[in-house]
């Protein structure tokens, strides 16, 4: 774990570093994320070859949405035994594929390699191949076995397997288009923003991958723009992306009433389209006629309240910052699991003198922190859930458990709602004996 | 419709699990870990393990679950986890300085074939562990058995460190909790105590997973078998092991180790099962049950015959964890329901064994252990022939609203549903409890499903 200080002193942190063994660590592994990057694809098979329990963990967990097929929310698994670690596991995965495409004939299907496949040493590669042949549909070996980094690396990896099926099918599409990247539709996030960008006039080729599909995907490449957000796990794909078939890309973020409104601002100059940029004018203006007057309600309440922000995605910390400002309250700790150097200088700038700013921090750290900060609401993922409310803290959750959407105007105004519900609870006022 | 592609017919698979009714060893070892008191449990594997069963304990208790990581790299599965360990173990006592690191392994440990035993030995060679402080081991590869092996595993392992005989024998009985919930294990040491009876109960997660909310967070907080009464398990007079797959191992290996004899009983799900507890624990500390306990069972008998007219032959499918389903069964059968599918994840002929004898009067019952007893079939059985009720974890809801079927969560995980680890399925008053969410569940449904000239005040 390492901490800086805004303000204070200008140490640089040196971040995505493993964290040292025998942490309690917030992180998780490359599996872990190439699975929550690939499993929005809801027509794709996904089959995790390995044992029982990285299918069991990745069953469900993520409310990713999708408005067809469900595939993805079913949990397929190769369940390897002993044997199969003594004598391999191919003609298992090979025969569970099998029944797998017959029976649900998905559009694609990935097979997820975990930490013990990465050391039998089955060939993975070849059976898909293999696969690919017999059935006819693209068969990705995503190779993840949990060891070979952090839960960042997963997201190259997953990125890479996306690229595998960009370009391989090319059918016309409107004038004026983006890929959407990095948006993973929980609680049907994507579906407001698919509103807002329509509401523009601007047509959303595939979206990578909140209610993602595969011949989106296959299509991906004639996408004028990519509209990039969450960072962490979607810029690789982007360079890709860029190099290989030259489609511009930009970093947005969709939390927040300013960031979305620069998000919509920069796609309409992107397409120097004035026309575009008018409706996204309207669009924002309308928006913020409604949404101001309720947020005002909020912000005169929550005025002075402090909260400490622990996100996987250091982008996502800044919106939030500056979601948080808008209604009164103060950061006072940041913390994230995958930033990268930047983005801890971009925080920094941001935040007020004193602020704690912390890379992969464990639980009792972060405690300790809070306690010092007198932080009121803390805003983090499923782990810190349970600590925050033992210190008697509100919490509201930013990461895969969030029931409402969060993005957009709208996902403004649940976030507003969250923390006051969350922060003025009178449950705080019985939790001191 | 999530589960549309489910179809009626089954077919021959060969290789393949579809919505496992299982998960991994190291979880359950994990979970028994943090029912030692100051014990800091370690994955020995990649962060994600960790994380994943952090994230798995913290969903279903909704309590913060600490746990530390090896935090495997390419190098470590090239050249072995060793270096990652001793660090690991230099770390944890040095930073959050536990009684008792509790190590377990992962599949990727297990293949590249860490060696425990020397490992820990080199950590209290090289002065790693402080004074008085311990850690204990135990393998759990993810490969083989389910999280109920790797509990089992756990359970053994404190044992094998920590029982000690001496030559004075106390009158004190062992309990051995098998995988319930906290609540659970407080209304097993509450009747014990109305007995007044003296048990040591390990593992014990009461006031671990079920703390009280008042501005501390305690990293290590104030439940957990402590190590001296741990240690004291081995002058006990007698043992009784509650639930066959997560404690017969401990159980053996206290009587081998200490020679303290021992029972074999099911978790008390139920009267029937109730009943074979408290006469035990009558038995070998050699007191009355007293007739509060009389009482209590009275009223849950009373509750029965009240509602015997909404239970009689009600189709009943289940699934999760063998020690749970056991009673669970024999108490759907002792209130005149038909348990007709009961599926679990987790291996081993015992289940077969008292399925079979539980269920001879029932001949459309089926039952399934092991590799493909997975919800998905499960889910075929169902499409079959339907049921009136679904008991099992939080991975029958899928089913449950596609097949619009009542539902009561019970085992794990429950990652939808609040309270499991404060109210009890054990005892009398825990079947109580059971009972009424079973009849709220039928009664709730008639009230929403029925036809409006059919819905009443009275039922």
């Amino acid at each position: 774990m390492q901490i800086s200080m805004a303000g204070a002193n200008e140490r640089t942190i040196d971040c995505n570093k493993a964290s040292l063994a025998g942490s309690v660590s917030q992180r998780a592994c490359v599996f872990c994320g190439s699975r929550v990057v690939l499993y929005p694809i809801a027509d794709a098979l996904h089959l995790i070859h390995g044992p029982i329990g990285c299918a069991a963990y990745t069953w469900d967990i993520r409310g990713s949405l999708s408005s067809g097929p469900e595939l993805h929310r079913l949990s397929f698994c190769t369940d390897l035994q002993e044997r199969d670690v003594i004598f391999g596991g191919e003609s298992k995965l090979y025969e569970s594929a099998i029944e797998l495409i017959d029976k649900n004939q998905p559009k694609a299907a990935f097979i997820y390699t975990t930490c013990i496949v990465g050391v039998i040493g089955d060939d993975v590669e070849r059976i898909c191949r293999q696969l690919e042949k017999e059935k006819g549909i693209p068969v990705i070996a995503v190779q993840a076995p949990g060891f070979q980094g952090s839960k960042k690396d997963g997201y190259k990896v997953a990125c890479e397997s996306i690229f595998k099926l960009v370009g391989t099918k090319t059918r016309p599409i409107p004038a004026k288009s983006i890929n959407i990247l990095g948006d993973f539709n929980l609680a049907g996030e994507l579906w407001i923003l698919l509103d807002y960008y329509k509401k523009m006039g601007v047509h959303v080729n595939a979206s990578i991958t909140g209610d993602g599909r595969v011949d989106d995907i296959c299509n991906a490449h004639s996408a004028d723009l990519n509209v990039v957000q969450c960072s962490g796990s979607m810029n690789y794909l982007a360079k890709m992306m860029k190099d290989e078939y030259g489609i511009p890309s930009m970093r947005v973020s969709y939390f927040g009433i300013e960031d979305m409104s620069d998000a919509l601002y920069d796609v309409a100059r992107f397409f120097k389209d004035e026309d575009m940029m008018e409706k996204a004018r309207q669009l924002v203006k309308e928006e913020f006629a409604r949404l101001m007057p309720q947020l005002a309600w909020y912000k005169e309440r929550l005025q002075g309240k402090k909260a400490a922000i622990y996100v996987g995605g250091a982008f996502k910390a800044i919106s939030l910052i500056k979601a948080l400002r808008l209604i009164g309250v103060e950061t006072v700790i940041v913390g994230s699991q995958t930033g990268t150097t930047e983005d801890y200088d971009l925080i920094k700038r941001l935040c007020n003198e004193g602020t704690i700013i912390v890379d992969d921090s464990n639980p009792v750290e972060l405690s300790h922190f809070v306690k010092e900060k007198k932080a009121d609401i803390f805003i983090g993922g499923v782990k810190e859930r349970p600590i925050a409310h033992k210190i008697g803290l509100g919490f509201c959750d930013h990461n895969h458990e969030r029931k409402e959407p969060l993005a957009g105007y709208e996902g403004m105004m649940n976030f507003a709602k969250e923390i006051y519900a969350t922060a003025m609870s009178p449950v705080w006022r019985f939790t001191h004996k | 419709m999530l589960l549309r592609h489910t179809t009626a017919l089954e077919i021959e698979r060969k290789a393949l699990t579809i919505n496992p009714a299982k998960t991994c060893q190291p979880i359950g070892a994990m979970y028994a870990a943090l029912g030692i008191h100051g014990c800091l449990p370690h994955s020995h594997g990649s962060q994600g393990c960790c994380a994943y069963h952090r994230s798995a304990l913290s969903r279903h208790f909704k309590e913060p679950v600490m746990a530390a990581t090896s935090s495997f790299s390419e190098g470590s599965s090239v050249f072995g986890g060793s270096a990652n360990l001793l660090t690991a173990i230099e770390t944890m006592f040095t930073v959050y300085k536990p009684e008792v690191v509790a190590v377990h392994t992962t599949c990727l440990s297990e293949t590249i074939g860490d060696d425990l035993t020397q490992i820990v030995s080199k950590a209290y060679d090289d002065g790693f562990v402080p004074e008085g402080k311990q850690v204990i081991y135990c393998n759990t590869p993810s490969y083989v058995g389910t999280h109920v092996t790797g509990y089992s595993n756990q359970v053994a392992a404190m044992v094998k460190f920590f029982s000690t005989a001496t030559p004075k024998k106390r009158n004190v009985v062992n309990l051995v909790a098998g995988w319930m919930e906290p609540a659970d294990m407080r209304e097993i040491k509450r009747l014990a105590s109305v007995m007044e009876a003296r048990t040591i109960m390990f593992p014990d997660m009461t006031d671990v997973l079920d703390t009280p909310l008042n501005g501390q967070y305690k990293m290590y907080p104030d439940g957990g078998t402590t190590i001296s009464d741990l240690t004291a398990t081995g002058d006990s007079k007698f043992t009784i092991g509650l639930g066959q797959y997560s404690t017969e191992d401990a159980c053996i290996k206290l009587e081998n180790k200490c020679k303290v004899k021992f029972e074999m009983l099911d978790i008390p799900i139920g009267f029937k099962a109730t009943d074979r507890f408290l006469m035990s624990l009558s038995r070998h500390a050699n007191l009355p049950i007293p007739d509060s306990l009389s009482d209590e069972r009275g009223r849950l008998i009373d509750l029965i015959a009240d509602s015997t007219k909404y239970l009689y032959g009600k189709r009943v499918a289940l699934w999760g964890d063998p020690d749970t389903l056991i009673p669970l069964t024999e108490f759907l059968l002792s209130m005149d329901m038909k348990p007709v599918y009961i599926v679990t994840g987790t291996p081993g002929k015992p289940f077969g064994e008292r399925m079979k004898e539980l269920l001879k009067d029932i001949p459309e019952a089926k039952f399934m252990a092991g590799d493909t007893a997975d919800m998905f079939r499960m889910h075929q059985w169902i499409k079959q022939e339907g049921v009136d009720l679904l008991i099992g974890n939080t991975y029958g809801k899928y089913i449950a609203r596609d097949e619009n079927t009542p539902f009561v969560r019970f085992g794990f995980p429950i990652a939808d549903r609040f309270g499991h680890n404060y109210f009890a399925k054990t005892g009398y008053t825990g079947a109580a409890n059971l009972l009424i969410q079973i009849l709220d569940a039928f009664l709730d449904h008639t009230d929403r499903t029925c036809l409006e000239e059919k819905f009443e005040f009275q039922m």
